[in-house]
């Protein structure tokens, strides 16, 4: 076992320079940061940004190609693997529960894999059961359960061994609007306990809700990094105004144009010009020239900051 | 990289996911052997002359508990773990622990064992009622069950690690288990064989868990059994090391 200080006080996680290489091609690249305790941070990026690599480095399941990790104190190596595992919770965006087992037997055997006495696995089953709402449906088969059920009871099991850090891949991808809100909750309860979370999501929404802290990747690299508040006033602004001009009439070409050419940061996006404040002196008088087409006008988010930084183009 | 006793944790969630199939399970273990007795042993060997002064029943026991033992072990390791490893990403789920590929591998392989052990036996007990055990011996074939049970695990293993689909699996049954099923001694004894043929029946592994379990049942034993024995642990251990390397890259990449 190779133990190493852990260069920043209360750092959980610190990847320096890390970089990995798939069949030749980089797919992360130079990622530097640091998770400190009892944080939520958020890995955001679009499809093969490098989110889901950078995740299977942290948590053992892939070797860096170059770079310096630390997970919990000690460096990813192959020595450190069972040490590091042992105090990790790990919810994989697979399902991977036991189909042949039920709810609770799905717990125990899952406590057994990391040496879990017998009584503590059944105290923790308990209570996880009833953290994971599912006290009625101990006993039934994972067949029987519905996705945010499963979802929730991936959660429950990743938690039996008390993780000191517990690492969400896509936690609420393909569940109902309740079944998120119900996952959001659990996972809130978690940061009130202080538990220190790395999470992935494709939902801004999710991340702004979650998160302290966000990373945003594309391409390998990390190109932004801050609070959700912070990224979305520093990269997009307070408000977003959005003109479907495609229903526009050429009589309202100059009117389009003033728009397109103010003191503001614009963008054309298929049929839609998006306007981006940084405040609220926007003289309201130039759209109600565009009578009869459809505007909107929000506060500005993070999924803003996303698209600003990451463009609008597919990755497929 | 090699297993830790965490594989036994792995045994035992194969142990507890099986419980639900047991039944099926114990049909099958004791309908096929009397069914093959049946038909071959009592059914065809009818017409067969004495082998080496016995009867063809008794001659054709020994060869079912080798090829039971075969059989169990690498349905197991090729439905089952190809199951585990891809449709339900059970294997994903365990790496997320202190267990490791090794530890995955080696608990799937010592289940496999189990279960080809507890087949030997429901085999060992109907040849025994029927009266075609000549020696008390063949209680070892217990053990000797779980060892073949090993290799055919490993082996297993292998052909599971670079499967593509369950599609991959009719190769491995037809042109690999079905020729050590038809050519390793079990219907018919090898000597009769021209020497190119019993050549190549020698390094079919089945050969000599047969040879093994034929020496135990009728209480002969010889000197070659030590090189049956050498025979099939190095190529189950070859197997293993084998299978889990190219899982490990597999799952692991």
């Amino acid at each position: 076992m190779t133990d190493a200080p852990a260069a920043v006080a209360g750092a959980i996680v610190e990847a320096d320079a890390v970089s990995k290489d798939y069949g030749g091609r980089r797919v992360v690249r130079d990622v530097t940061f640091t998770l400190r305790r009892a944080e939520c941070l958020g890995l955001l990026g679009p499809n093969g940004a490098g989110k889901t690599t950078t995740i299977r480095m942290i948590t053992c399941f892939t070797a860096p190609t170059a770079g310096a990790l630390t997970v919990l104190g000690r460096p990813v190596v192959a020595g450190n693997h069972a040490a590091i595992k042992t105090r990790l919770g790990i919810v994989q965006q697979e399902e991977s529960l036991d189909p042949d087992l039920s709810v609770e037997k799905n717990l125990l055997v899952f406590a057994s894999y990391f040496g879990i006495p017998r009584r503590t696995a059944a105290e923790r089953t308990d209570a996880l059961v009833r953290f994971a709402a599912l006290a009625e449906h101990r006993t039934a088969r994972i067949g029987t359960l519905s996705g945010g059920m499963r979802r929730r009871l991936m959660l429950a099991r990743a938690l039996l061994n008390d993780p000191a850090l517990l690492v969400l891949d896509e936690p609420t991808t393909g569940l109902d609007p309740q079944a998120r809100r119900l996952v959001w909750e659990r996972i809130r309860s978690l940061k009130r306990q202080g538990t220190t979370i790395l999470l992935t999501t494709h939902y801004m929404d999710e991340a702004a809700e979650l998160c302290d802290r966000v990373l945003i990747m594309d391409d390998g690299r990390i190109i932004a990094e801050g609070p959700p508040d912070a990224l979305v006033a520093s990269h997009v602004g307070s408000e977003v105004i959005a003109v479907y001009v495609g229903d526009a009439p050429a009589a309202m070409r100059p009117a389009l144009d003033r728009l397109a050419h103010g003191p503001w940061r614009t963008e054309h996006v298929g049929d839609v010009l998006y306007i981006y404040l940084r405040d609220t002196d926007f003289p309201t008088g130039l759209l109600a020239a565009l009578d009869g087409v459809a505007i909107t006008r929000r506060g500005a988010t993070l999924e803003d900051v996303f698209l600003t930084l990451t463009g609008h183009a597919l990755r497929d | 990289m090699l297993p830790t006793r965490r594989a036994f944790r792995i045994w035992r969630r194969d142990l507890e996911s099986w419980k639900r199939y047991a039944p099926s399970f114990f049909v099958a273990a004791l309908s096929e052997p009397i069914f093959y007795l049946l038909a071959i042993g009592y059914g065809l060997g009818r017409f067969v002359v004495p082998i080496d002064g016995t009867s063809y029943a008794t001659f054709l026991a020994p060869g079912m508990i080798a090829f039971t033992a075969m059989n169990t072990a690498t349905f197991e390791t090729t439905f089952g773990s190809f199951t585990r490893m891809t449709q339900q990403h059970t294997y994903a789920a365990i790496l997320a622990t202190p267990c490791s590929i090794a530890d995955v591998v080696a608990g799937d392989i010592l289940w496999a064992a189990t279960k080809s052990a507890v087949s030997v036996g429901f085999v060992l007990v109907v040849t025994a009622l029927c009266g075609l055990l000549g020696s008390p011996l063949a209680v070892a074939l217990l053990p000797v069950g779980f060892l073949v049970g090993l290799l055919f695990g490993a082996l297993g293993m292998v052909v599971t690690a670079r499967a593509p689909s369950y599609d991959f699996f009719n190769y491995y049954f037809t042109l690999v288990i079905s020729v050590m099923f038809l050519f390793s001694g079990v219907f018919f004894p090898l000597d009769s064989l021209p020497r190119w043929a019993r050549v190549f029946a020698w390094f079919l592994p089945l050969t000599h868990a047969v040879d093994i379990a034929r020496a135990l049942a009728t209480g002969v034993l010889h000197r070659a059994l030590v090189v049956d024995f050498a025979w099939i642990v190095v190529v189950a251990a070859v197997a293993f090391v084998l299978g889990e390397r190219w899982v490990r890259a597999r799952v692991l990449p």
